[in-house]
Formats: C-alpha cells, structure tokens, sequence
C-alpha cells in the first residue's frame, strides 16, 4: 500500500481522536465520541498493519488478539470503585510500551541520520524512554496505592528533595553520555542506567504523595503516558503520534491543573509530595471547642422526610463503603416523595477526576440532578438538609474562616450554610490534611457515626 | 441562673416570650426556666407544653419576680396604675431585663430601672449588622406585621385579590400599592404577590428597588437622583421639601388607582410621616383598603386611628397598632429564638451565667442600662459605614495577589517559551520544526477540546485518552517486521500490552458512559 494512503489514514484517525476528546463535551454525545475513537484506532491500525507491517503477521496477530482479550476480560470485570487503580495500570502499561519500542527502535540502527539529525533523534529516543519509564514505575505505584497493596501514607524519605535533584541531574549526565556515546556507535549503558534512574525516580515521586492527592497524581501520569507517546512519535517521525500524544498530554495537564486548582494548592507543591508540612504544627486545639451532636438513622430519616431541599455530598469515603447504590435508593424513595435531591460534587472528591460521578452513574443516578461544586454553592441556604458521606476537607469551614488554616482557601461545598448538615463518618478522624473540622462542631450539623453503608441502610429502612 | 418568663399584661398581646421548645434550647445554654402560669395562652402553648418541656409553672407574677435572674418579656415593663400589674415596680435590684424597650420613648422608665440597677438589655438596640440579624427582633415582628397587614386587608376588601377569568365573568385582579419596603413592605409585597394581587411599591430608599422588582412587583420610581433616602443603619431619613412634594403627587395619582395601600413608613425616633392625605383617601375607589402600619406612631394616613378599622368616605381604614400579636404563634416563636441567639451570646461558656460583655458589639448596642448608669444611645457603630466584607478578610484578601503572581508566572513562561522556541528554531533541521509545529498545535487543540469536557465525564476522559495514548502501538507496528529477533521480540511485547490497554481502554470508557443516564 501507498505511503501516500498511510499518512491520509493517519490524518483520519487524529480527527477522529480528536472528534472523540470533544464528544466528552456533554453526557449525551459521550458515546457517540467513544466511536470516534474506536474507528480512529481501527483506521490507524488497518493503515499501518497493512502499509508498514511485512513480516511477522503471526506474531502482529497473535498479540493483538491476547492482549485484546486481557484487555475486555478487565474492563468486564472491574468494580467502577476500582476504576482509579485500573486507569493506573493501564498508564503503567503505555509507559512500558513507550520504553520497550524505544529500545527497540536504538537497537535497530537507523544509517540515514547523520550529525544535527542523529543528535536529535538520539535525545527523542532518550526522552521517550525516560518519560515511558517514569510513567510506567510511577503508575504501578499509584495502583499498589489505590489498591491498598502499598500504603496510602506518604513515605517522606529524609532530604528528598536533594535525592530528586541528584535523579534529575543524574538523569542529564548520562542523557550526555548517551548522545557522545551513540554517535559512535554505542550508548546501551547510558540507556539502561537512565532507565534505572528514571524508574527509582517516577517509584519516589508517587511514594511521597498520600491518597487525598491521587487525583492530581492520575491526571498526571495520564498527561505523562501522553508526553512519552509525543517523545515517541518525534522519535519515529510520526505525526499521528505527536498529535495524540499532544492531545492526552494536554488533556492531562488541564486535569491537573484543574484538580490542584479545586485545592487551592500548587502542582509543585502536589509533586514535591507531603500536604502542607510548613503549617502540620497547629492542627489540633484550634477549634476542638463546642460538642459534637450524634443523631440516629431514625432521626436521620426524619429529617430527610420533612425537608424539601436535599443535597448529597459523596467523598471517598462513599466509594469505599460501596453505598453508591443505598444512595440511589434513598435518592429515589425522597424524589417520589417530592423532594428534591440534588449531589454537590467536589473535582477532588474521590481518588480520580470525576471519580463520584461515574460512581453515581452506575448506581443509575442521574447526571442531570448531579451538580459541580460551582453550579450549587450559591444554593446551599436554601438546602434543608446537606448529606455529607464520607467526606471531610472538601466541607471543612476552616478553609474560608480560618486564615492561618492549612487549607486555607481551598474552594469547598459551603454545607454549612444549609439548614442543617448530617456527616456520616466512621469516627472523629481528622481528613487527608490533618485538619479538625469546625463543620462538625456546628450549631446545624448532627453526626451520625458508623459504616456509611450500614448507616444508609438504616436510614433507607427508616424511610417507609 | 433561673430565666423567669411573665405573662404580658399589656391588653390585648398574646405573645409570650419563650415558646416550648426554645426553653429546651436555653437549658442547654445551662439556664433554668420558669413561666407564669397561662403566658403562652394566648400563642397556643399550654402550661402542660411548657411542662413537657422542663419547665416550672409559677403561679403569680409576683413571685416570678422574686425568684428569677433574667426576666424575658416582649413589651417593655408596663404600668398600668393597679398593683399587680406593676412590672416596673416587681424589677428588684441585680436582675436582668431583656424585652423590647424603645429607650428613646421610655426615658423615664429607663431611669426608673436604672435607680434600681436592673440591668436592661433592649431587643430594639441591637444595631443592625448581619452578625446580629438572627437577633433582630424589629425585623422579625415586622415581617409578621407586613404578611398580616395584606390578611387584614384581604378580610375587609370585598373582591378576590388574584384576577381570574371564571363562566360567570371576567374578576380583575386587585391592585395593591405598599408604601414603604423595609422589612414589613417586603414582606407584605411577596404575600400579595402570592395571593395573586398586582403589586407596587414606593420606597425613598433607591436601592431597594433591586429587591422590590426581585419579588417581581413594580418599583415607582421618583425622577430625584441626587437625593438618597437612606439613612443610619439602612433606615429611611427625613427627605426634602421638593422631594416630598412630588412624592405626594405619585401618591395622589396612584390613590386613584390602586384598590388597597398598605404604609409601612417609619422614621426612628420621629413621628410617622404623613403621606395619605384625607383628599386622597376621597380620591379611592369605594371599597378600597388602607393599612396602616404607622397607626401607632401617627399614622402615615391622615385619617387613620390607632387599634381601630374605621370607614371613612367609603374607603376601610386599618389602624391595628399590634399586627404580630395577631399572629401570636409565629411571632412568639421567631421573638424567642431571637432572644436564645442572644442569650447564646450572653452565655459564651455555656454554663448558664450571663456575661455582659461591653467590648461586643452587638451586646453594646442592645445594653441601655448597666450597674446603676444609663448606657444608651451606644457610641456609633463602626461596622456600619464599612462594607460586609471587612468582616471576613481570610478568603477576600488573598485573592488579588495571588491573581497578581499567577499574571506574572504566566507572562514569565511565556517569554522563556519563546526563547526556547527561538532556540530550537536557530539549530534544528526542517524536518524536525515541521513535526514541531504539528506537536505544538495538536497541544493548542487539545487544550482547546479538553477545556470543554465537562467535569462529570473527568474520568471517562482519562481512561479514553488512555486508550488512545496506545497508539504508541504503531511503534511497535514500524518494528516488528524487522530481521533482529530481539527487536521483533520487543515489537510484539509492547503489541501485547499495547493491544490490553486499546481494548481494555475502550471498552471500560464504553461501559462507564453508558450508565450516564438521565
């Protein structure tokens, strides 16, 4: 087949990827942009099986086929609360590729570049495997993490800064070495070590973050796994690579970039791991004063009966409960009353970006009754009774009364403002930021302690 | 310490100044209460409610006065000239009086009282900033008194008030005109509007209008931009000459229109402006209704008389001077919440021992005679002239420089990237720059499409661009075919886990968005 065809096809599957990112626009047009992609991806594989490929059909094939089917056996199975760890995964797997075919393609010796041009390809297939390793160690941790198969705490290593630094230049040092060596020829070592480095470097980075900053950290491997495609396709002189590369590679940074933003914190800082070490000193004693109301499910029912406006707040907690679906059934016995439930949802609520919201989804919420946290604020005073579930820092007062908090100015629900607030929660733990949280101490909040599962169900149950 | 609740003796309230379950509320605060036998008649709340509610039932007045530290009323102490209803005279020495007490007319009163060191904290002086509307008494009584005003009017006015086009004939719907929109003209235009009447107001106060047109009655507006009618703590002020002249004439014209006018005009420590004059009132239709919120201070209607409904040329005049104790239930309980968030202000230990506290604002303004000395009026309120804002500077302050910061990093960036981009232009071949320029649009479309994505759909998008990321697959497809067994051996692992994350990606995207339902 032609070069000529090849590179049309090319150019079909980018509009198409790109027609697929847009889709997400709205629920409704969602489905329609997943198509996208899917044919995107067929006419750039037909393309390229058919232009590109001649030779080793049976193994092409062959690895297609298994690793299609590992693939749909997972997206079959997989629980939507453990949606975080299989994003993970599969970017581990896109660092990994993006690290195999780099090797791959400096072990096939390509004549045809000479000085400038050899010098460049050299540093593409450099940055490619290094941003490919970074992603794939890194996101194995962040899946160990959310999987709970590693700790969610933070692991501050002392002088870690310093051990990120001498990683960075280390990583420089032999990117020199690499270029010197393979314009004669060699270069192997260099790689190899780079690759070492650029491991141990993505493991301590995501190490160092805890479990509440997981949505800045998936965003991020997602924006990396798409620079390492990019590196790849620069490599390659392959512009539908650079062009989806750059797309998911932006795609993530806006995540990111959104994600810090609804903390009020700052990507660096996010990376650079430990939330808010400066001001950990003073969490306690602040605002302890004032005694806290339990209420019982009956009660709780009670409340939700008589109210005409209720907001549900969900937070990771939610998620690992599994309560989606009491929800829903709550949800549901209130709106045939006649109530009006509505969920306020925090962008860091949850382990991933807009985690809560395809939780909500297949517990059959729906999207239209579940509102961003922009959309509802300014509702709350006329809200009778705010749900919170599982969550905590991203209802905490603190962050607009309290100054000196460390978390001050981070935009949260303002569920206080409501009538009265109810705060189901296991116990009296502070959040993710280790700070108390004055909601609780509330003239209007009532707490209703205990498993949020087993605590809906009994308000469910309440509810005839 | 034992709050003490009497039964009002002023003729004709009803009200009571602690309800059943505001008394629970207070003895979380750690006081004790008792209650004059048959206080909450005349609001509905029997002895026996009170009872349930922990609270002791004293047979007489007298005796109330004795025992009790704090003493709740509505009216100020009155004195009616018999013995028992002496209420001035039962205030002993030490105790604490809360209730409403117009200061400015009771001078002799207060000083009364303040001979016999009875500390008197006025609901009336709490000085209107937001921190205390959960106290303000004023406003309370007189949402009440605005809904209950349209209901008198709506007993004596002999039509329906909302329009209704029915098999016997077309009814118009009434026209209301409501002079004055405080608290009580507010209130009174959203009941009328809810009963279906056509709504106008007229208020000197510019800037009520926004909240006069939000309940979607009409705002009469005088054509007078120099002159402001707001005065001290949002009150209305004493306009001029010029400006009232035309103000009657708006008024006269509309008299002739309008079925009912409910005035709520109120100066502080002035007598009710006269706005309906007797030539109006003869203007008015037969049958029309006027309410007279002002009866008690003068009346903003000529002809109206105090705690009377009288007919003049035709037209129902409303003088009723105590419209929230017609209401007594609902004014009750607002009144005494009001009084329990002070009290819970009082009472900053919450073990029930009051603490006057002359440094707090809002205890200031409402404490008109402390330890033997009159203390009213209170210094000038600070708060008033500066915006709400001030109050809270934690989240407003910071804002502007970190925007400010955010401006410059931005710019920074910006100008290293184009150095950068020089850079790379000087020494890079063709080839490369045109791959550069497909990287760097694709980057601008990306952020152009991804912006649009909405939030709900965040994790879709992550597990979609994932799988499209594996297009890193074609890599693999380029090297594949070669002759190097462990080149085609690394192709076709990266095929391998690239293929798990195509398929995989897509599908669980696929299974995610079809459970966004409506």
């Amino acid at each position: 087949m032609s070069q000529g065809f090849v590179t049309v096809s090319f150019i079909g599957a980018s509009i198409m990827f790109i027609l697929a990112l847009s889709g997400l626009s709205k629920p409704e047009t969602s489905r329609r942009g997943n198509i996208y992609g899917v044919l995107g991806m067929l006419l750039a594989l037909t393309a390229a099986i058919l232009g590109l490929v001649s030779a080793n059909y049976f193994i092409l094939f062959g690895g297609i086929i298994i690793g299609g089917i590992v693939g749909l056996v997972l997206a079959k199975k997989v629980e939507m609360t453990q949606m975080p760890e299989l994003v993970a995964i599969l970017h581990s797997l896109v660092g990994l590729a993006a690290v195999l075919v780099g090797f791959a393609n400096f072990l096939d010796h390509n004549p045809s570049f000479v000085g400038i041009d050899k010098t460049i390809h050299d540093i593409e297939t450099y940055l490619g495997v290094l941003i490919g390793a970074l992603t794939f160690s890194g996101s194995v941790i962040a899946f160990g993490k959310l999987s709970a198969k590693i700790s969610g705490k933070p692991l501050l290593l002392p002088a870690r800064h310093f051990l990120n630094l001498m990683l960075l230049l280390g990583a420089i040092f032999f990117g020199v070495l690499f270029v010197n060596q393979s314009a004669v020829g060699g270069g192997m070592v260099p790689l190899v070590c780079m690759t070492i480095i650029s491991l141990a470097f993505g493991v301590h980075m995501v190490m160092a973050i805890g479990g509440a900053d997981m949505p800045v950290v998936i965003s991020m491997l997602n924006s990396y796994s798409g620079w390492a495609a990019a590196a790849t396709g620069f490599m390659l002189n392959n512009d539908l690579l650079i062009v989806v590369g750059a797309l998911v590679g932006s795609s993530g940074a806006i995540l990111s970039y959104i994600m810090c933003r609804a903390m009020n914190r700052n990507f660096i800082s996010v990376i650079a791991g430990g939330f808010g070490t400066e001001s950990t000193a003073q969490p306690q004693g602040e605002d302890s004063e004032g005694e806290v109301i339990a209420i019982t499910a009956a009660e709780v029912a009670e409340l939700l009966r008589e109210a005409k406006e209720v907001m549900i707040i969900p937070g990771y907690g939610m998620a690992v409960a599994h309560a989606q679906h009491t929800v829903y059934e709550i949800t549901r016995k209130l709106r045939e009353k006649n109530i009006n439930v509505r969920f306020g949802i925090h962008p860091v609520a949850g382990r991933m970006p807009g985690h809560m919201n395809v939780l909500l989804a297949e517990a059959k919420v729906p999207y239209d009754i579940v509102f961003e946290r922009d959309e509802i604020n300014e509702d709350f005073p006329e809200v009778d009774v705010s749900m919170v579930i599982g969550a905590n820092d991203i209802v905490n007062p603190a962050a607009k009364e309290v100054p000196d908090s460390p978390i001050a100015g981070m935009p949260v629900l303002e569920c206080w403002k409501g009538r009265s607030t109810i705060v189901l929660k296991r116990s009296m733990a502070t959040g993710y930021a280790g700070v108390a949280n004055p909601l609780f101490y509330k003239d209007n909040s009532r707490m209703l302690f205990g498993d949020a599962r087993e605590s809906l169900d009994n308000v469910l149950k309440n509810l005839d | 310490m034992l709050i003490g609740i009497p039964k009002e003796v002023y003729p004709g309230e009803d009200r009571v100044s602690t309800t059943p379950d505001t008394a629970l509320l207070l003895q979380k605060l750690g006081y004790d209460i008792i209650i004059e036998s048959g206080a909450g008649v005349g609001a509905k709340f029997t002895d026996d409610t009170y009872r349930e509610a922990n609270v002791e039932i004293v047979a007489d007045a007298r005796e109330l006065y004795e025992s009790a530290d704090i003493i709740l009323k509505v009216r100020p102490p009155q004195n009616n000239g018999s013995e028992h209803d002496n209420e001035a005279d039962l205030l002993r020495t030490g105790q604490t009086l809360i209730s409403f007490f117009q200061p400015a007319q009771n001078g002799e009163l207060l000083k009364e009282l303040t001979e016999k060191k009875v500390t008197v904290l006025a609901i009336d002086s709490i000085p209107r900033i937001s921190r205390a509307q959960k106290m303000d008494g004023l406003s309370s009584m007189a949402n009440i008194a605005g809904y209950r005003a349209v209901v008198e009017a709506a007993q004596h006015f002999g039509r329906f008030f909302t329009g209704q086009i029915t098999a016997a004939g077309k009814i118009p719907p009434a026209k209301i005109l409501v002079i004055g929109a405080g608290v009580a003209g507010l209130a009174a235009i959203g009941t009328a509007k809810s009963m279906g009447a056509i709504v106008r107001a007229f208020d000197t106060r510019p800037e009520v209008k926004e909240q006069v047109e939000s309940m979607d009655a009409e705002f009469l507006l005088l054509d007078f931009s120099d002159e402001d009618g707001t005065g001290h703590g949002g009150y209305a002020k004493v306009m001029s000459e010029e400006f009232i002249r035309a103000e009657m004439d708006l008024f006269a014209q509309q008299a002739k229109e309008v079925d009912i006018i409910i005035t709520t005009a109120l100066i502080p420590g002035k007598p009710a402006p006269e706005l309906i004059t007797e030539e109006m009132v003869k203007s008015m239709q037969n049958g029309s209704i006027i309410v007279d919120l002002a009866a008690e201070m003068g009346g903003n209607c000529k002809l109206s008389e105090p705690d009377k409904v009288i007919t003049r040329h035709a037209v129902t005049i409303i003088g009723y001077t105590n419209l929230p104790s017609r209401l007594a239930t609902t004014s009750s309980q607002l009144y005494a919440t009001n009084l329990r968030h002070l009290l819970t202000d009082l009472t900053p230990a919450k073990d029930g021992k009051l603490v006057i506290d002359m440094e707090d604002i809002i205890i200031r303004g409402a404490t008109v005679s402390k330890d033997g000395k009159i203390t009213w009026p209170p210094p000038p309120p600070k708060l008033a002239a500066t915006p709400p804002s001030q109050q809270n500077p934690g989240p407003e302050n910071p804002l502007p420089q970190s925007q400010q910061k955010r401006s410059w990093g931005t710019a920074l960036v910006f100008f290293l990237g184009t150095l950068v981009f020089l850079g790379i232009g000087q020494v890079a071949p063709p080839d490369f720059m045109n791959h550069f320029t497909v990287f760097v649009l694709a980057c601008f479309v990306g952020y152009m499409v991804v912006w649009n994505v909405t939030p709900a759909l965040h994790t879709p998008l992550i597990s979609v661009t994932n799988a499209i990321s594996s297009i890193i697959i074609i890599g693999a497809l380029l090297q594949i075919s070669s002759d190097n067994l462990l080149i085609s051996l690394l192709a076709a692992m990266a095929i391998f886990i690239t293929s798990v994350n195509i398929f995989g990606g897509f599908a669980v995207t696929q299974r995610m968005l079809s459970m966004f339902r409506k």
